[in-house]
């Protein structure tokens, strides 16, 4: 067969369902969306497209800007804790015996396979003050207590009168918990692939020439991982910008995120024109951080070039 | 899906099923009443239907019912707001019932096609949000109250003020998270009318809530009921009808409308403008106001009947039960929310976005 390339009808013919579905899909809803963030409400469901930049002037107003600032915060602090963890993941996944990387890779991808909701209600029934982290804990409380009690110092109540569960769900840590849990996964495959296709010489010529594992890691691993930690971060950053899931169930009384509010102004704040600015100035902030990933990847291309 | 043979399409069928496509997605109003198919899109909330009331309804008309689900008011609306996607009876509550008019979103009812109205109890015959009842009846009806654990609180709660006001349950304590219910409760509470639209008012109801944050341990998305069932919280703000289902399963919980009144809902069975068959969708709503089939369908709900034809048919421990009923006296004092247009929305959602950020 004749490379896609060298015939030009039959490339065409394989790239219109995929433009059409892109257009279809994507652009145009996006493009409606984009132009309800100029409109205002006129009436219960009707929409003046005005082009005014009142949405977005409303959306500067510090109360929601702070919002703004807590979700970034969320966000970074979930992606820093994915990478750190990813990254032994990973690193395990990729030098660990040959035999056990596709099950780890599928226990990496199997909360996949369970619905984000499923998923997180599980964690409430795992976290929550009965539940099986606290009940795990009572059940060490006993048993200390047991043995204090056979040793003779039961009577000085060593470990608390009564057992006093841990406050794990309704928290702000609980948020950046369940975050971290979703999209661990995001983070961890784009690390093992770029770990995976590392060139393991260097790592044998820069143990062999002195450097110590650390040493190796921060010099050698981590800069040749990079492509892999970029498009990690911004897989991860992105959608934990965007949840509302996650807060909504684990979160306290001020564990709101931006895309609380978003879910709002389509709802019950009813007011879809809002919604729509404060949503593409999330996404103004993705485009953003993908731009300056091409930048930084074309700057590695420079510098390698320039070697 | 139910023709789901194993043998291939055939051409007749190919047609019938186009048909069938072409039908469902006629939208105009005004649809011809005759000649429906045997269909029926009914758009409800959650464990809100008898165990046999649709599968009677085939039974008794040949109507088939498919039956989806939504968790609030928003996404109904939300979802109805572009256009029917092809439903023929929902259950909006009273203020949605009140926007869904304004926006020309209801088919006015055919009272003719209903002989069941009788059996309406004569106060909810007419109402506020819908005079004269020209495009919804009646489903069922409750209260927002408060669900407590008996053995962790002193007595009976009976106001507002230990959710709202007060540290004596702080860490056990969950309210609701719709900012709107919140912020007019909390009006209730400081003494102004439910449906108060006075900034300054709203403003004093957003402080005092945040004020009140430290001693509250989550703001639950419908879920109150839960958090007391599994002893998370030991209070929280809930709907009546939510607290008694937990109430079933465990004895140690109670339910309150305090003393200074709470809110009172009605859900209402609607005809959404655009029905593709708005006969069908009158027969059902005939059916489910039916006396035996009301009946059956709040012993199952424990929600409280606006059909008094049904009522008369339910044991006294239903009738006389203060969680579905409450008192006459609570239920004077409290009210029902009315939509107040489209400034007073968003000035509670920014109270409330205020509420939550704080």
């Amino acid at each position: 067969m004749d490379k896609p390339r060298r015939n030009p009808r039959v490339f065409s013919l394989v790239a219109i369902p995929p433009s059409v579905w892109l257009l279809a899909f994507f652009l145009v809803p996006l493009t409606l969306v984009w132009a309800m963030s100029f409109g205002q409400k006129a009436g219960l469901i009707d929409i003046d497209y005005v082009w005014s930049l009142d949405n977005y002037a409303r959306a500067m107003d510090p109360l929601y800007l702070r919002v703004f600032a807590k979700s970034f915060w969320f966000a970074a602090l979930t992606t820093l804790i994915c990478l750190g963890l990813g990254f032994v993941v990973a690193m395990s996944i990729t030098f660990g015996p040959s035999r056990w990387r596709v099950p780890l890779l599928i226990l990496v991808m199997l909360p996949f396979w369970t619905n984000l909701l499923v998923r997180t209600y599980a964690l409430i029934a795992v976290f929550r003050t009965r539940g099986v982290v606290n009940g795990g804990l009572e059940q060490l409380w006993e048993w200390g207590n047991g043995l204090l009690a056979i040793i003779g110092l039961g009577h000085l109540e060593l470990l608390g009168a009564r057992f006093e569960p841990l406050q794990l769900l309704y928290n702000n840590g609980a948020v950046v918990a369940g975050l971290v849990y979703v999209h661990l996964p995001f983070m961890v495959l784009p690390l093992y692939a770029s770990l995976d296709r590392m060139d393991r010489s260097c790592i044998e010529a820069s143990l062999d020439l002195g450097a110590g594992h650390l040493r190796t890691i921060l010099s050698v691993m981590i800069p040749m991982a990079m492509p892999g930690i970029v498009t990690g971060v911004i897989i991860t950053f992105v959608p934990a910008l965007g949840s509302f899931l996650t807060p909504d169930l684990l979160g306290g009384t001020d564990s709101q995120m931006i895309a609380n509010v978003i879910e709002r102004q389509f709802k019950s704040a009813n007011d879809w024109p809002f919604g729509a600015a404060l949503s593409f100035i999330l996404m103004y902030v993705t485009f953003f951080a993908i731009a300056l990933r091409a930048v930084w990847i074309s700057r590695q291309r420079r510098l390698r070039g320039s070697l | 899906m139910k023709n789901k043979s194993g043998r291939g399409v055939s051409r007749r069928s190919f047609m019938a099923g186009l048909g069938a496509v072409a039908a469902g997605l006629k939208f105009a109003p005004g649809t011809v009443l005759a000649a429906e198919d045997k269909k029926l899109n009914f758009y409800n909330w959650d464990t809100y239907i008898g165990e046999s009331t649709l599968g009677d309804f085939t039974a008794e008309t040949g109507i088939d019912v498919t039956m989806d689900l939504y968790a609030d008011n928003d996404e109904l609306f939300a979802k109805l707001k572009e256009g029917n996607p092809g439903y023929d009876v929902i259950v909006p509550t009273n203020d949605f019932v009140e926007r869904m008019i304004t926006a020309n979103m209801l088919e006015p009812l055919v009272g003719d096609l209903i002989p069941n109205i009788p059996n309406i109890d004569p106060t909810f015959r007419d109402a506020a949000f819908d005079p004269g009842r020209r495009f919804s009846l009646p489903y069922m009806w409750g209260t927002i109250g408060i669900g407590y654990r008996k053995s962790r609180v002193d007595g009976v709660p009976d106001s507002w003020k230990w959710l709202l006001d007060s540290d004596r349950y702080a860490g056990k304590v969950a309210l609701m998270g719709d900012g709107t219910t919140m912020i007019q409760l909390t009006m209730k509470y400081l003494g102004y009318p439910l449906n108060d639209t006075d900034p300054a008012h709203i403003r004093e109801a957003q402080d005092l809530l945040i004020r009140n944050k430290p001693n509250v341990k989550v703001f639950a998305e419908d879920n109150g009921q839960d958090l007391l069932l599994s002893g998370e919280v030991d209070i929280c703000m809930e709907w009546n009808g939510d607290i008694l289902q937990v109430m079933a399963e465990d004895d140690d919980i109670g339910y309150v409308v305090p003393r200074e009144g709470g809110l009172l809902w009605q859900d209402c069975l609607c005809i959404p403008a655009g029905a593709p068959h708005p006969a069908n969708a009158h027969q059902f709503i005939n059916h489910l106001l039916d006396a035996k089939v009301g009946a059956e369908i709040a012993d199952f709900i424990q929600y409280a009947t606006p059909n008094a034809a049904a009522r008369r048919l339910l044991p006294a421990e239903y009738n006389s039960n203060p969680a579905i009923f409450p008192p006459a006296e609570t239920i004077r004092r409290s009210e029902v929310a009315t939509y107040q247009g489209i400034e007073y929305t968003r000035a509670i959602d920014e109270a409330w976005t205020r509420v939550m950020a704080a």
